[in-house]
């Protein structure tokens, strides 16, 4: 009797299976109806042409092939693929330095100021990314404004070459994505409560040690995600390195845009999509690892 | 010995006016109790004291020298959070532990330390548990033990055991008395729990509105309070308003009341205890009234008595079962003695 009492409260209480699986597909669906058709199907349709050679005049030949991914270790390749990797982790590391510190104190402001300032961090997405970039070209260049001010308060002689290296390339991809490191860190460090700050001082920690024990442990998964955010986009971007490289240094994105559109080599192109989406992939893996090592240290 | 004074310290928020104008002494080795309503400013202060809050006026010396101009991390003094503020990314072991490994102690100490002291507060088989994985009265139990562990000169305890049930709070108040005659640490305590003030400390300071009402060991606050609201706010009171004459003591309505007139002439609160109010036959204690509520408590009863004239019931507390029912006519006796006159 109390054993059937028991029994039906449980029930009551927990929806029973079917229906909880019912209720998450009713709010899933659409969203994978999405996801299947817009990306997951058009991606594996392209993925496919990794095992076909290119026809002689473009298109695809289908006979199955591992050829392209032979091609992958050629130098030239593996170059690009580096240089990405090490421009983009510039850059993250850069937005990390730069961020953390700027989430941090924007998060100690007064309520009114918090506002202005994450205002003024979101300002710049209001306009067009391409116009933003190219409003750097006009920053930078020979007669530009940057050259006009250092040889206009006698700093130079000649106008330096700012423009069209890796250096601009990681200016540009660090002006593009350090809001994203900023607003994750920031939500971080608000929502930290400022008690345990005073408890750490409290039982004799010093203000660095707090820091260091407190503090960042709290907020380093979200700096962490922030870093996922920042280095995606930089790895895979060819908007930046075509504008403000010159074409001279390119990125993975841009060897993957000429591939499909200069060389029109879809199936090679195709292959340095995996190897970008595989990079990707493990990137968010190691971002939770280690979000879940910090939590639990 | 002083240990502690704080003189003259006032803090404002805005209109809010925290504390105004506190002074008080604390002894080496005192169990000081803090009571007072809810927003009377008890936090504020102990914060102060911590060094997270800083007085717009006055100056707290500890040893005799200034604590104001010392950094809180520097400062000889604990304070256990009203809302905890455990590190939620460290196990309830390595919470204890921080403060320890701050003052540099050896590892196998440290550990000892911790083992004990979270056997005392009954959490020696939670060490290995985060502080989300803990009932409320747990986590209070680990930031008493993270306070505690420190042996500091003073412990600050924000509301310490609040959240324990009784039994359990009984086994920490009997830690407490401990450390405090064994260790010789010197607590202040804030509590909502006027018997667990009345049990522990030495000496209680009443606060109403940021002010200090009225500082006194346990025995003389309950029996001689010096303010309407101490009078009010400790314990259960009858209380009469009326005016100190020549002659004594009367209230509109009521007449004349048994007491000793010890203040000056004008207004003024008479204070009378339910356990000091006996019922007899109507017609010649100090009023009459009619019985319109009885109820038992186990160990004693308590009666009200609607007295007209007077828009508050009387309440009057007999030992055991009362022999008497609602709608009796009455007759409310007190000796003089045990009636406390304070300024309206
Ligand atoms: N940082 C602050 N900003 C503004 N007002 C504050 C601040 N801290 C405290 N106050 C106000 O000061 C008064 C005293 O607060 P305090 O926390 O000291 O009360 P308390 O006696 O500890 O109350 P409780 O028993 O509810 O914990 C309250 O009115 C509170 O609203
Ligand atoms: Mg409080």
């Amino acid at each position: 009797m109390s054993g059937n009492l028991t029994k039906a409260s449980e029930t009551s209480r927990r929806p029973r299976g079917w229906g909880r699986a019912a209720a998450a597909a009713f709010f899933l669906t659409p969203g994978l109806i999405a996801l299947i058709v817009l990306a997951i199907v058009p991606m594996i349709l392209m993925l496919t042409y990794m095992f076909f050679p290119r026809g002689r005049f473009g298109g695809v030949v289908y006979e199955f092939t591992l050829e392209n991914f032979e091609r992958l270790s050629d130098p030239l390749y593996l170059g690009v693929i580096g240089d990405s990797f090490v421009i983009a982790g510039t850059v993250t590391l850069l937005a990390l330095l730069i961020g953390y510190p700027a989430a941090y104190a924007i998060a100690q402001l007064p309520p009114r100021w918090k506002t202005i300032a994450l205002l003024a961090i979101m300002l710049p997405f209001w306009t067009n990314f391409l116009i933003r970039i190219y409003a750097w070209i006009v920053l930078l260049s020979g007669p530009g404004l940057v050259n006009g001010a250092l040889t206009g308060i006698g700093l130079i002689d000649e106008p330096l070459d700012l423009l069209y290296n890796e250096g601009t390339i990681v200016l540009g991809l660090l002006y593009g994505y350090l809001s994203l490191m900023i607003l994750p860190i920031y939500s971080a460090v608000e929502k930290l409560d400022p008690r345990l700050r005073e408890a750490s001082a409290n039982l004799g920690a010093s203000p660095a040690r707090t820091f260091f024990s407190v503090t960042l442990p709290l907020t380093l998964p979200s700096a962490l995600i922030g870093a996922v955010l920042v280095f995606v986009p930089s790895f895979g971007n060819y908007v930046v390195p075509e504008l403000l490289g010159g074409g001279k240094a390119i990125m993975l994105g841009n060897m993957i845009r000429d591939q499909f559109l200069k060389a029109r080599d879809w199936p090679f192109g195709a292959t340095l999509s995996l190897v970008m989406i595989v990079i990707t992939f493990i990137l968010l893996i190691a971002q939770a690892v280690a979000s879940r090592r910090v939590r639990n240290a | 010995m002083t240990l502690l004074s704080i003189e003259g310290v006032s803090r404002k928020f805005g209109d809010v006016v925290a504390l105004d104008q506190v002074s008080l002494d604390i002894r080496q080795g005192e169990f000081f109790a803090l009571l007072g309503p809810s927003g009377c400013g008890k936090t504020t202060l102990l914060r102060i004291l911590a060094g997270f809050e800083w007085p717009d006026r006055g100056a707290v010396r500890l040893d005799g020298a200034d604590l104001l101009r010392q950094p809180p991390h520097r400062r000889p003094v604990n304070l256990m959070f009203q809302s905890y503020a455990l590190f939620p990314h460290m196990t309830v072991a390595r919470n204890v532990a921080y403060g320890l490994e701050r003052e540099g102690l050896p590892k196998d100490e440290i550990r000892t330390r911790v083992g004990e002291v979270l056997e005392k507060v009954g959490l020696d088989t939670m060490a290995g548990r985060r502080p989300g994985q803990l009932s409320g009265g747990q986590q209070q139990r680990v930031a008493l033990a993270r306070a505690i562990v420190k042996r500091p000169r003073m412990l600050l305890l924000d509301e310490p055991l609040s959240a324990l049930d009784k039994k359990v709070r009984a086994e920490m108040q009997l830690e407490l008395k401990r450390l405090q005659h064994e260790v010789g640490i010197t607590f202040v305590v804030v509590t909502h729990d006027q018997e667990e003030a009345m049990s522990l400390a030495d000496r209680i300071a009443v606060m109403d509105n940021g002010r200090i009402e009225q500082i006194d060991a346990p025995i003389a606050l309950y029996d001689r309070p010096r303010t309407r609201f101490v009078a009010d706010f400790i314990g259960a009171n009858n209380l009469f308003t009326g005016t100190v004459t020549a002659t004594g003591f009367e209230v509109p309505g009521l007449g004349p009341l048994p007491c000793k007139p010890d203040l000056p002439n004008g207004l003024a609160v008479l204070a009378v205890r339910p356990e000091r109010v006996r019922l007899g036959e109507p017609g010649r204690g100090a009023a009459d009234g009619t019985v319109v509520d009885v109820s038992f408590f186990g160990g004693v009863s308590h009666i009200a008595v609607d007295v007209p004239g007077h828009d508050r019931k009387v309440l009057a507390a007999t030992q055991g079962p009362a022999r008497i029912a609602p709608g009796a006519p009455v007759g409310l006796f007190w000796n003089p003695d045990d009636a406390v006159l304070v300024p309206a």
